[in-house]
């Protein structure tokens, strides 16, 4: 028995969504003894990196290095990911909710004949039955579930476990799979990726926008302090469908949902749906010049004032700290 | 050309979430249900193909009755007829694969859903309904141009966009910018009144995951307030107090 982790990986490096994936998968095996934690990784990918891997808890990683896999094809994911976690004897595959993990996840259930659990966010209590928490209502709730299958598949949400890098280094092993050509049936014809700049999904800190920064002309001051903070952007529904901001930077119920350490709003009103993207944060701030804005309400730390005036000195602030 | 779009029924964005009998059960009292926000982008795009290609557009529901308003006003928005699939959706592979049973029947050349429902958020009944029909899934689609048996998509991926093919027949997991949300219009309203309606029973009863109990988040606390002319203070409580910096 063995359980399995599906990782991605982006520009070279092993997503940490994935990594906390891989703690998780190593939490599990401790607590019910459900033996070697294996990951996969399909494409190209340094095998340095992925001895990394080792550290987040994998006993073993299994690289399918080949390049066809290296765009996110779902069918061949799938297929790739099902090959290995027969051949691995597993009896749980464990992966981070994602736009590829959700669309991997869903056709692995079928073709394993496994229950499938998304948004996880505890380990399994199996102290009568099988029962996985997970949250639900854009992170409004949550239900506890039972799993009635013996195949399981569980999509962690992020920032949902703690990721330990505690282990050590694991062994590589490269793994030919035959992925027959019908599963390449989709054909990525290009892709256009902000490089360089901080992954909302991945970022540890978020500083986000809203109509309140009156135009695009407006956002430095989001950049500025973001820079400071090493924080990835992003703003309200509204900015991006009037096109002050590219559509990926949204966040909310409709949009990105995010899991900084600390999210910073600055004039957005805190209507429901933008809450639905970021309560599950550990730290809001909110800014606005509306001590009645309801984002306050669901704010750790708040400034009454204009954004205009608060961002430049705020930034400041941040700089004086280093 | 048949395209068919999945609803779903699920509580207003702006609901306050409560559960009742020992947090067993979503209490539905004061709750005003709607077309799921991305069901509705994909229905939107299908209404929009359906003009342009003279397509017919079926729209499916797995449900109990209550959910008919729901069909009735994909009806009005501009559906042809719809197929209530009478079961309460307690799983998502349950859910896929009663979808899958009527595609099957049907030969639809597009299924257009949503990215996920934002009940329970699984993302996850489009991969399985292309994995049980042996078809492409892709999702979250935020642009969809079908070109003879051709589909052009824009697909989002974390920080930017990637641009993919593929043939028809396919599943889509819709989000915007794909199309505007549309509301129906008078007429509209009307002729969805006798627009045909199916109801049919489910296909198999086995279920993988059922909810055991529901449970709310702890209360936030009251928000700490900083005065505006004195910034510093923020940065020193992130640092010391909530250790976020
Ligand atoms: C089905 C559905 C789904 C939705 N999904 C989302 C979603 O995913 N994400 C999302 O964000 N929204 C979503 N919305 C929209 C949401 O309801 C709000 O309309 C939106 O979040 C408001 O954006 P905003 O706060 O930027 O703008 P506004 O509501 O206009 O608020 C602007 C705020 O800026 C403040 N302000 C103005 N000037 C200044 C200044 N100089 N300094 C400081 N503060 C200032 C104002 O006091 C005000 O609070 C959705 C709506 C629906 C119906
Ligand atoms: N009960 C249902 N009836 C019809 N379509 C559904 C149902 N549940 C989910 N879907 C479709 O599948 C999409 C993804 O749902 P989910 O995987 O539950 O997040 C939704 O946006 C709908 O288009």
């Amino acid at each position: 028995m063995s359980v399995l982790v599906y990782i991605e990986h982006a520009e070279g490096s092993v997503k940490k969504t994935s990594l906390e994936a891989v703690s998780y998968g190593k939490a599990l095996s401790e607590k019910l003894s459900a033996g070697e934690v294996i990951a996969v990784a399909l494409g190209r990918l340094d095998s340095g990196e992925l001895a990394n891997v080792g550290q987040a808890g994998a006993d073993k990683v299994i690289h399918v290095d080949d390049e066809k896999l290296n765009a996110g094809v779902i069918q061949a994911h799938a297929e790739a990911v099902a090959k290995v976690y027969q051949q691995s004897g597993s009896s749980t595959l464990v992966l981070a909710k994602s736009s590829m993990g959700d669309a991997v996840a869903a056709r692995l259930a079928v073709k394993l004949g496994a229950a499938l659990v998304s948004n996880v966010v505890d380990l399994p209590d199996t102290s009568n039955g099988y029962k996985v928490k997970r949250s639900i209502y854009t992170g409004k709730a949550f239900a506890e579930t039972s799993v009635n299958k013996e195949h399981k598949i569980l999509a962690v949400k992020k920032n949902a476990v703690d990721l330990k890098m505690n282990g050590s280094a694991a062994p590589v092993e490269k793994v030919d799979l035959d992925i027959a050509p019908a599963n390449f049936v989709t054909e990525i014809t290009s892709t256009d990726k902000a490089t360089g700049e901080v992954l909302l999904p991945e970022a540890d800190i978020v500083v986000s926008g809203g109509r309140g920064m009156k135009g695009p002309e407006n956002w430095n001051l989001i950049e500025d302090l973001a820079k400071e903070l090493g924080a990835g952007t992003g703003c309200s529904k509204p900015v991006s469908d009037i096109g002050w901001r590219p559509h990926h930077e949204h966040v909310g119920q409709t949009g990105v949902k995010v899991a900084p350490s600390l999210y910073v709003a600055v004039g957005i009103s805190g209507a429901i749906q933008h809450l639905a993207g970021v309560n599950s944060s550990k730290c809001i701030v909110v800014i606005n010049k509306d001590a009645e804005a309801p984002f306050f309400k669901a704010a750790d730390y708040g400034i009454v004032g204009d954004a205009f005036e608060v961002l430049p000195k705020l930034t400041e602030a941040v700089k004086a700290l280093k | 050309m048949k395209i068919l779009v999945c609803i779903t029924h699920v509580p207003d964005t702006t609901s306050k979430i409560q559960f009742t009998d020992n947090n067993t059960k979503f209490d539905k009292n004061g709750v005003q249900f709607i077309i799921g926000p991305y069901d509705d982008y994909a229905l939107a795009r299908a209404v929009e193909l359906k003009e342009q290609l003279g397509a017919t557009l079926t729209v499916i529901n797995v449900g109990e009755a209550e959910t008919e308003p729901t069909l009735r006003k994909a009806l009005a928005i501009g559906a042809d007829d719809a197929i209530r699939v009478n079961a309460f959706p307690s799983d998502s592979l349950f859910v896929a694969k009663q979808i899958a049973a009527i595609a099957k029947e049907n030969n639809y050349d597009l299924i257009m859903m949503g990215r996920e429902s934002i009940d329970f958020n699984g993302g996850m009944v489009h991969g399985m309904v292309g994995e049980m029909l042996g078809i492409p899934s892709v999702s979250p689609v935020m642009k969809l141009e079908i070109e003879g048996d051709t589909v052009k998509m824009a697909r989002e991926i974390e920080g930017g966009k990637e641009h993919l093919e593929a043939k028809l027949p396919l599943v889509a997991g819709c989000q915007e910018p794909i199309a505007e949300w549309k509301i129906p219009n008078m007429r509209g309203i009307m002729s969805a009144r006798t627009k045909p309606l199916q109801v049919v029973d489910p296909a198999g009863e086995e279920i993988a995951t059922e909810v055991t109990t529901y449970q709310l988040p702890p209360a936030k606390g009251t928000v700490k307030l900083v005065d505006k002319d004195n910034v510093e203070e923020l940065v020193k409580l992130l640092k010391n107090e909530a250790k976020v910096l």
